[in-house]
């Protein structure tokens, strides 16, 4: 198959095209999981689920007649609430405890929400018809749907949002003030507590913001939602908590190499190729970090 | 006759008269000896070693695929029998079977074995979330690249070879399978109990206390953890292998890499129970299939919803499991001496 690419570089532009915009919404996905990983120490292997709830939502709007692309204005308001409850529920009782905890606990959360949605909208793929049209390039050899430049400008412009607001708002200051102590930050009056939920809504709201991009750029199935956590996750140690120009770079990497992936091996294996991807990039920062150990030494 | 051998013997009675006693159960209770080889070896890393892996169903459904091709592959084309399907066309003969059946569940024990060994060299340095996480992707990976391996049957699956004709009906192979898995059930336990008995269970709970410190202690922990991996992986294997000729038929994400299914239950059980505890899995298995049932039968198409609730309902409000609130409870039962001055003087303080 790889000789594809030499025969016929302009599908390589195309993949890439699409790896890009594709992982620009990875990368706002990340960023929720990064933030709420800095602030509490809380892996949410139920972020995919999110996106796809977020998604859903958008989707439930296209059917009651509505244009879905609306549904990056109501998807985060719902999602924002989804995330609190969310909070208020599970996660505070979790928050401290140890790390597998949480992630088993998110796991739980993950299997419920499949099933819940399963049962709420079905087992069909479904997707949410956006009319937006298609761009041409290049004499027309490769073509971009505008909804997808679409679902990569409402993530720049919400990444934007979101960076200004954690500068300059007071919740943004109290949040980035828990993350880097929680303790000093209670000391000097911050109500963690409020500050953790609102972070989780934060991060719900921003999945709900990307869900209603792939409920118009891509497919929406229940049980899809867990790559997405792993794609974010292994976003975020790639670039690290907080750094969001590494976020965004390493996000169109993954995006990139995933739509390769699946020209290259087949659609079959673009899944696989994620999860063993994520295996490598992991056992590859395992023999980095034990060769600076020796060093030391 | 003290009381831990009037227990041993009754259920080991038990387990040899059950088949016969409720025959109408006999599967459950295979799956049920399944399942507790499962949470048994998962405590080895998440309770006694304090790495959680997501990651042992993936010995389960390697062991299950080579299980099965091998015995096919011995006697038939692989490729002819997958593009068959059910058809069975392919009939093995008794003597075709048995040695089949043996060499399969051999291999199965060891071909796991040794990637264990492998994949463990690679990812056992890695700590809490990133094993978990890592352990989680590799069994989804491995499933989707199952999934689309051609001559194992891809999405489709593959039939395993049926139980002869010639040895009578499907009551003897249940009856076979039931004692092939209480025999594992059994051998695990015993292996695990003399296991941590010995240096090798006190290097682990070492290394679950603190690795750091056991490392300056000059212990190899990194040996220690590829050989607990891979004693997990050995007893998984075999146990996929058995549980696909209990199924009749492998599919690869469903059955086989059953991370949702097979790969949380063997972690709850082991939570359920009480982790880091001999008995703790053991009996966290006992309950969880019960429940299991109970949710497959009173709630049906509700069951993973319910299985959801009771995931996030044991690991917030139940973490320490039944062995452990039983410890916290009676703790002159586990040989723990409390001493009443020094609690008072304790309670006091506070």
């Amino acid at each position: 198959m790889d000789f594809l690419i030499f025969q016929a570089p302009i599908l390589m532009v195309q993949a890439s095209m699409d790896g890009i915009l594709l992982g620009i919404l990875f990368a706002l996905i990340a960023y929720g999981m990064a933030l709420q990983w800095g602030v509490m120490n809380i892996i949410n292997i139920a972020q995919g689920e999110l996106v796809i709830m977020g998604g859903y939502i958008a989707y439930f709007m296209y059917l009651s007649g509505i244009h879905p692309a609306f549904g990056i204005i109501v998807s985060p308001i719902v999602m924002y609430c989804v995330g609190w409850g969310m909070y208020k529920l599970v996660i505070n009782k979790v928050v401290d405890k140890d790390l597998f905890t949480s992630i088993l606990a998110t796991f739980g959360i993950s299997i419920l929400a499949q099933q819940l949605m399963n049962f709420a909208f079905g087992a069909d793929v479904v997707v949410a018809q956006s009319d937006f049209g298609t761009t041409m390039l290049f004499n027309d050899m490769v073509t971009i749907p505008n909804a997808k430049l679409f679902a990569g400008a409402v993530c720049v412009i919400t990444a934007v949002i979101l960076v200004i607001y954690m500068r300059k708002s007071k919740l943004g200051r109290a949040i980035r003030a828990t993350a880097q102590n929680a303790r000093a930050a209670k000391i000097l009056g911050v109500d963690t507590e409020k500050v953790y939920a609102a972070t989780f809504g934060i991060n719900a709201a921003l999945c709900g913001i990307a869900g209603a991009c792939v409920a118009i750029t891509f497919t929406l199935h229940p049980y899809t939602g867990l790559p997405y956590t792993v794609r974010s996750f292994m976003i975020v140690i790639i670039a690290g908590l907080g750094n969001l120009p590494a976020v965004a770079v390493s996000g169109m990497g993954l995006g990139i190499f995933e739509e390769w992936a699946d020209y290259l091996l087949g659609t079959e294996f673009r899944i696989a190729a994620v999860f063993s991807l994520l295996v490598l990039i992991l056992v590859y920062r395992r023999f980095k970090l034990s060769r600076k150990r020796e060093y030391l030494k | 006759m003290n009381k831990n051998t009037l227990l041993y013997a009754g259920l080991i009675i038990f387990g040899l008269v059950g088949a016969f006693i409720f025959p109408a159960y006999k599967l459950q209770m295979s799956f049920l000896y399944i399942l507790i080889v499962l949470a048994m070896t998962w405590d080895v890393q998440g309770g006694q070693m304090g790495y959680n892996t997501f990651g042992n169903i993936l010995f389960f459904g390697v062991g299950m695929y080579v299980a099965s091709s091998t015995q096919i592959a011995m006697f038939f084309s692989l490729a002819e029998w997958t593009d068959a399907g059910g058809e069975k066309t392919f009939v093995h003969t008794v003597p075709q079977f048995f040695q089949g059946f043996g060499v399969g569940i051999l291999l199965a024990g060891i071909i796991p074995t040794i990637i264990a060994g492998v994949i463990g060299y690679g990812i056992l340095g890695l700590r809490g979330h990133y094993f978990a996480i890592c352990t989680l992707a590799l069994g989804i990976a491995a499933g989707e690249i199952a999934g689309g391996i051609e001559i194992i049957g891809a999405g489709q699956g593959m039939t395993v070879p049926v139980w002869p004709k010639d040895l009578g009906s499907n009551a003897s192979s249940s009856q076979f399978m039931y004692y092939l898995s209480f025999g594992l059930a059994v051998i695990t336990f015993i292996t695990l109990k003399w296991a941590y008995s010995t240096r090798f269970g006190l290097v682990l709970n070492a290394i679950r206390d603190n690795e750091d410190k056991a490392e300056a202690m000059g212990i190899h922990t990194m040996r220690y953890k590829i050989i607990g991996w891979m004693v997990s992986a050995f007893f998984v294997g075999i146990a996929g292998g058995l549980m696909g000729h209990i199924n009749g038929y492998i599919e690869p994400n469903e059955i086989a890499f059953a991370g949702p299914t097979f790969g949380v239950f063997m972690v709850l059980m082991a939570i359920l129970g009480g982790k880091g505890t001999l008995w703790g899995p053991l009996v966290g298995a006992v309950l969880f299939h019960l429940f299991k049932e109970g949710f497959w039968t009173y709630f049906l198409g509700w069951q993973y919803v319910a299985l959801g609730v009771l995931i996030i309902v044991i690991v917030v409000y139940f973490p320490e499991g039944l062995m452990g609130w039983l410890r916290e409870k009676y703790p002159e039962r586990f040989g723990e001496v409390i001493d009443e001055a020094d609690r008072t003087a304790q309670v006091e303080l506070k």
